[in-house]
């Protein structure tokens, strides 16, 4: 997906207002004014939101509805049934792939977001007058092509690329290895690299926001390095954590390029699975069941995640 | 820096930066390299120096339709989603309404969904409506994934819009389409060439949407996907992959110069008036 771009800064300060993390001051008016305001604000964004009701908000019904349907040959039995869900979770294929998807993308945020944090750290306490050449220079290979930083991984990873004809030269291996390319590990690798600069912005807004009187005041009072990097900076960097982590995890699990080009066999992921409904052989509700059950737990797992934001926000309160 | 903030610069958090940078850049100087390198795979020892492969891009009709059907989606979407953005952003920032935030969370949607499924849902319902698939199809589907990004730059862009200065001007006996070319359209102008680029470079490197909603027409990510299945090829995309390298990285550092130029003119504009 290319999402992956400096565009992201600007959602990235975005973002915590629309997940509800922060709240807007309420806008004055009088009544009269508020209901021309209305007419107005709604005249004006309808263009838009019709475009998005049309082909986002439908579509994305269609596909609910038609995961409850049925396929015999060519013609959709539109009787309920919930069968496609039951194969999307019972069938040992694609709850495979299910799971295999998610673990993925979780693992894939983790990885990412951890080596990401110390990066966004440094840029916002040591970047001084040079902070935005070095944020210019994280998102520079973001706006390179998403297929073509996939395709250099496999020439890295392959049985005669780069690292294996490295080491081979430098005579550290007599064989070159296998096990490198094709395999969740690979996907995993890949995807930490595309998604690296989309981990660093949004934690380094969250360490920008923070007042460095208050380190300074936990300092004061005693508190070493670590104890004031846990008991300040890390509770109040967690809303850009959070979202960094979002943004890595929702986009990933249902990538396609990835998977195909580096995964393998052992790499496939759930994207693979709904694109092979849609083409030939193709069973448009069960492959409908599948993005719809994918939509959910991703849903399920985001909305868990700002949840408990929230309530450790209050918390801190 | 060191003692600021009881902040001490550590002696080894630059060389882990520095080694994430390498991370970061190593996989995409490689393409160039191997682009001239005068051998058909992609192995060390490099085997000479060619311009070879650059060479057999010139005469290739197929790549060179995928180009053009690349830039035709590119401006096509980066003014339609623009333009949709403006007056979204424009509802948000400058009104306040009911079901505000429902709409908005419906236009930011696209971020929050895996792209595969926005892409399966509008393969639906073009062939449920019987449609052809076409360039047309592929432009309305990445508007769509393209409108938050557009939103979000320019509702940041417009926030920061101070209305009493449109009042004044108005008062002072400026005409509305004046006071828009006057004094709106100066102020926001940064805001929404941003978006048309942002908008523009998205759609350009766009894989999905494209795959499925692309019929006989590739964009140049199709086209590229299709050409990795043969091994031979593979020079050819990568000299075709650094040349779209070295374009983007173009665009974005004259899209950062523009925009440190109108950010400098701002702060001393601010500091004139003091």
């Amino acid at each position: 997906m290319s999402r992956h771009r400096a565009a992201r800064v600007a959602l990235m300060v975005a973002l915590p207002g629309a997940i509800g993390v922060e709240s807007k001051p309420p806008l004055a008016g009088s009544r009269r004014w508020a209901a021309s305001d209305e007419a107005k604000g709604l005249t004006l964004i309808s263009p838009t939101l019709l475009y998005a009701l049309a082909l986002l908000f439908l579509p994305v019904l269609i596909v609910i509805a038609y995961s409850f349907w049925s396929q015999d040959y060519l013609t959709i039995d539109r009787s309920f049934t919930l069968e496609n869900y039951r194969v999307a979770l019972t069938e040992p294929i694609y709850r495979d792939l299910l799971w295999r998807s998610l673990t993925i993308s979780l693992a894939v945020s983790l990885i990412t977001v951890t080596f990401s944090y110390p990066v966004a750290w440094f840029i916002s306490f040591h970047g001084g007058v040079h902070k935005n050449l070095w944020l210019f220079l994280i998102t520079v290979p973001c706006w390179t092509s998403y297929l073509l930083r996939v395709m250099s991984w496999k020439v890295i990873l392959g049985y005669q690329g780069v690292l294996n004809t490295g080491l081979m030269s430098t005579g550290l291996i007599d064989q070159p290895v296998t096990t490198l390319l094709y395999n969740s590990n690979a996907v995993i690798i890949t995807l930490v690299h595309s998604w690296a600069a989309f981990a660093i912005l949004p934690i380094y807004v969250s360490l920008e926001k923070i007042d460095r009187s208050l380190i300074e005041a936990a300092h004061d009072l005693g508190d070493n390095k670590v104890w004031s990097f846990l008991r300040v900076t890390l509770p109040l960097s967690l809303p850009g954590v959070i979202s960094a982590f979002l943004i890595v995890m929702i986009p990933t699990v249902g990538d396609y390029v990835t998977p195909k080009l580096v995964g393998g066999k052992d790499g496939v992921m759930i994207a693979t699975a709904i694109q092979a409904q849609f083409g030939k052989g193709a069973n448009w509700p069960l492959g409908a069941a599948l993005s719809v059950t994918t939509m959910v737990i991703v849903s399920a797992m985001a909305g868990c995640m700002v949840l408990a934001l929230k309530l450790f926000v209050r918390r801190i309160k | 820096m060191s003692g600021r903030h009881g902040i001490r610069k550590s002696r080894w958090l630059p060389v882990y930066v520095s080694a994430y940078l390498v991370f970061l850049y190593l996989p995409i100087l490689l393409l160039p390299i191997f682009s001239f390198n005068n051998a058909a795979s992609t192995t060390f020892p490099l085997a000479g120096f060619t311009t070879k492969w650059y060479a057999s891009l010139w005469g290739n009709a197929a790549m060179l339709a995928a180009a053009r059907n690349s830039l035709i989606v590119g401006i096509c979407v980066s003014i339609l989603s623009t333009g949709l953005a403006i007056c979204a952003a424009r509802a948000v920032t400058r009104y306040k309404f009911r079901g505000q935030r429902a709409a908005t969370g419906l236009l930011m949607a696209p971020l929050f969904l895996p792209e595969i499924i926005v892409a399966v849902s509008l393969l639906m319902i073009v062939l449920q409506l019987g449609l052809e698939l076409s360039l047309v199809t592929v432009i309305l589907g990445q508007t769509v994934f393209c409108l938050p990004y557009a939103l979000s730059v320019l509702i940041s862009g417009f926030d920061g819009f101070d209305r009493s200065l449109e009042e004044a001007s108005l008062d002072l006996g400026e005409t509305a389409i004046g006071t828009f070319r006057r004094v709106t359209l100066p102020v926001v102008a940064p805001a929404i060439i941003s978006s048309l680029l942002v908008s523009f470079t998205i759609s350009l490197d766009e894989f999905i949407l494209a795959f499925f909603l692309s019929g006989t027409e590739p964009t140049l990510p199709v086209y590229i996907w299709g050409q990795l299945r043969f091994a031979a090829k593979l020079p050819s995309v990568l000299a075709l992959g650094s040349l779209m390298i070295a374009l983007s990285i173009l665009l974005v550092a004259t899209a950062e110069i523009l925009r440190r130029r109108a950010e400098n003119r701002l702060k001393a504009g601010a500091a004139a008036h003091g």
